[in-house]
């Protein structure tokens, strides 16, 4: 029993159907993120959550209380959204307390409430102003503090730093983050892009068509993705998936590739379990950081094969240099140190490290688990 | 914004460009000679006009005229001016172009932001409203005022452009609201506010641009509307537009031309003074949603 608990919950709009019962339960504290591209229904899984959309079949708990067909203003929830929705004829004092006031606080309460508040998020000096007269992180701001101000027991954050430029967007994430580091509330994010989704979340359930297609800590969603679009969706530059065959080679499993020329190369794998696909196609997962120089190299692992490949394209990016050749049939990309010595059409010996390799069931596109 | 923004038309040469000044000076003048003439003749004894020259300036200048159209002429059986009849026409719009008003922006709120089955075909049928010909609803709004006893009153008559209005006014809220983001209505609902106060404290206070574009075009419509007012209005509550006509038709005693202008001066300066006042805000109101930012 979670502190919010999302029980089978479908939505339908007439026959279609677009959320096919998703079932999270989110414990108190927690920062569940969703994930996943446009139209997946994450958006309309907050807004039940928030009750501005009904819930066709199955049950949203806040607290053990059922609150299907409960009004959002009695949910003990608040929302941020995209377009962060500050009433554009209030000042932002106004535009934080404006839920109290619909509440029946009386006005000295609402006043401290909102200088608490304004204190906590820097916009004492604001309160006076209308959100037309506000930058972009400065309405962000007071979006949060008008969802902050009614201490709810729920934070639902759809999509908030998407209208923000680049360097903003990561200088809030880290607000965001800290704020509920420091607050400890339980929030519900939407949103599509992935690396907020790893760099916020406690937990993060990644949807695509209607279905959650895993629920886990980022670190789980990263190192071991159910299936190929979780696979391929998070991580930028995105797992590189090859198809593969598996030998045994004295007893021990390999997963083999063609590279540039055609020729075939074996990668040993770390699972034994695969020794039972013996002579089988499967799809091979690599992440880009995981093949490297053979300096590079993860000297952690107990199992970084090499591989001679040629390079086609280098795409220095200061940090890292890009490297991308052929291997299966299909372009894969590497993500090397900057001062890797490559160059295009260089014949190289990569380094891969097979631990954090995974294999997926071509037919299903599902991981194949130890 | 003038100085500022740059000269972008054709290049013409200087003689064009003269020619095109004058025609256009021309054409100004044209319009602008009926009110000449009215102005003119209204501050002049009949004598001067009577006696021809309508264009020349006065000779004699007179406010007589304008007192006598305001308070003393002769409207029907009674002289009493323009004057009760002015404020008939006031308390005729004002209450109608409110309550119009405000029930177009309700209508345009329910019809973008609570949306219902069918809500498209009902929007439809109510815009046949801004299409019905006047003369078809007369005899069944005479019944109908005649049925709620309100035949031959003010109120009567501010009711039927009441219901003639909703049609105009809820297309302008409608199109305004339908780009009024929704997110804002969602924020309210989770902030606990309820229909009627997201209307007033969110929406209402956000429609300065639309509300003015049809206070504008219910007050012009209503004051001047002439059919409504001569058949449903009695002699006592008839709107200014019959009366001046009532003023202006009399067919005994000496046509007071001077009189009569005043009068029709008179009757259209309301809306003038609308116009002057909250122009600016028509064109804005109107260009409102078309273009971003």
């Amino acid at each position: 029993m979670g502190f919010l608990d999302i029980d089978n919950a479908t939505k339908s709009y007439g026959a279609v159907e677009v959320l096919h019962k998703v079932d999270i339960s989110v414990q108190e504290g927690e920062f569940l993120v969703l994930v996943g591209p446009s139209g997946c229904g994450k958006s309309t899984l907050l807004n039940m959550i928030a009750g501005l959309e009904e819930i066709t079949s199955g049950e949203i708990r806040i607290k053990d209380q059922v609150m299907n067909g409960v009004h959002p203003s009695n949910r003990n929830i608040a929302m941020v959204f995209q377009s962060y929705a500050l009433y554009p004829n209030m000042t932002v004092g106004q535009n934080i307390t404006f839920g109290l006031e619909m509440h029946g606080v009386p006005k000295p309460e609402r006043e401290k409430a909102m200088a608490e508040v304004a204190k906590l998020l820097q916009i004492e000096q604001l309160l006076d102003r209308k959100p037309g007269q506000l930058s972009g992180g400065q309405r962000q701001r007071v979006a949060m503090g008008r969802a902050l101000v009614r201490n709810p027991d729920v934070f639902l954050f759809d999509e908030p730093l998407s209208n923000l430029d680049a360097k903003l967007r990561v200088d809030m994430r880290t607000e965001i983050k800290k704020l509920h580091q420091n607050l400890g509330t339980t929030i519900v994010y939407v949103t599509h892009d992935q690396i907020e989704a790893m760099t916020l979340s406690s937990r993060i359930a990644v949807m695509n068509g209607g279905y959650v297609q895993q629920l886990g800590t980022p670190q789980e969603i990263y190192d071991t993705p159910a299936n190929i679009f979780v696979a391929t969706f998070m991580g930028s530059p995105a797992m590189n998936v090859v198809p593969a065959k598996v030998v045994v080679l004295n007893g021990r499993p390999h997963a083999e590739v063609a590279v540039h020329d055609g020729s075939m190369t074996q990668l040993p794998f770390s699972q034994d379990n695969l020794a039972a696909w013996d002579g089988r196609e499967i799809l091979l997962g690599i992440r880009p950081e995981t093949i490297t120089d053979m300096d590079g190299a993860d000297r952690k692992s107990s199992n970084i094969a090499q591989m001679g490949n040629r390079i086609v394209v280098t795409e220095p990016a200061g940090s890292d240099t890009f490297v991308s050749m052929q291997l299966g049939g299909r372009d894969v990309i590497a993500r090397m140190r900057s001062d890797a010595e490559v160059a295009p059409g260089q014949d190289f010996t990569f380094a891969v490290n097979m631990e954090k390799a995974v294999a997926f069931d071509p037919e299903s596109e599902m991981r194949i688990t130890p | 914004m003038s100085q500022a923004s740059q000269d972008t038309a054709i290049r013409t040469g200087r003689v064009t460009r003269t020619l095109i000044y004058l025609v256009l000076l021309l054409f100004g003048l044209f319009y602008l000679l009926p009110l000449y003439v009215m102005l003119v003749n209204s501050v002049k004894p009949l004598e001067e006009i009577t006696g021809g020259g309508m264009m020349n300036l006065p000779q004699v200048f007179t406010l007589e005229p304008w007192l006598k159209a305001w308070s003393s002429a002769q409207i029907g059986v009674d002289p009493t001016g323009l004057k009760p009849y002015f404020w008939n026409s006031i308390k005729m719009v004002v209450p109608a172009v409110i309550v119009s008003t405000i029930l177009g922006a309700l209508n345009g709120y329910v019809l973008t932001k609570w949306r219902f089955k069918y809500d498209t075909i009902l929007f439809g049928l109510m815009l046949f409203a801004c299409f019905i010909p006047f003369q078809i609803v007369l005899i069944p709004m005479a019944r109908m005022l005649g049925l709620m006893g309100l035949a031959g009153t003010t109120w009567g008559l501010a009711l039927v452009h009441v219901v003639y209005g909703i049609g105009f006014t809820t297309l302008y809220f409608r199109n305004y609201y339908a780009v009024f983001p929704t997110e804002l209505i969602r924020a309210a609902q989770i902030d606990g506010a309820g229909f009627f106060q997201i209307f007033w404290r969110i929406l209402l206070p956000s429609s300065g641009p639309i509300a003015v574009v049809s206070i504008i075009w219910q007050f012009t419509n209503i004051w001047n509307d002439f059919l409504f007012g001569a058949s449903f209005a009695d002699a006592n509550s008839q709107p200014m537009t019959v009366a001046l006509n009532n003023l202006v038709q009399s067919s005994t005693g000496v046509k007071e031309y001077n009189v009569h202008f005043a009068g029709a001066i008179l009757a259209a300066m309301p809306t003038l003074l609308v116009y002057i006042v909250a122009g600016r805000y028509f064109v804005r109101g109107l260009m409102a949603g078309s273009v971003k930012g």
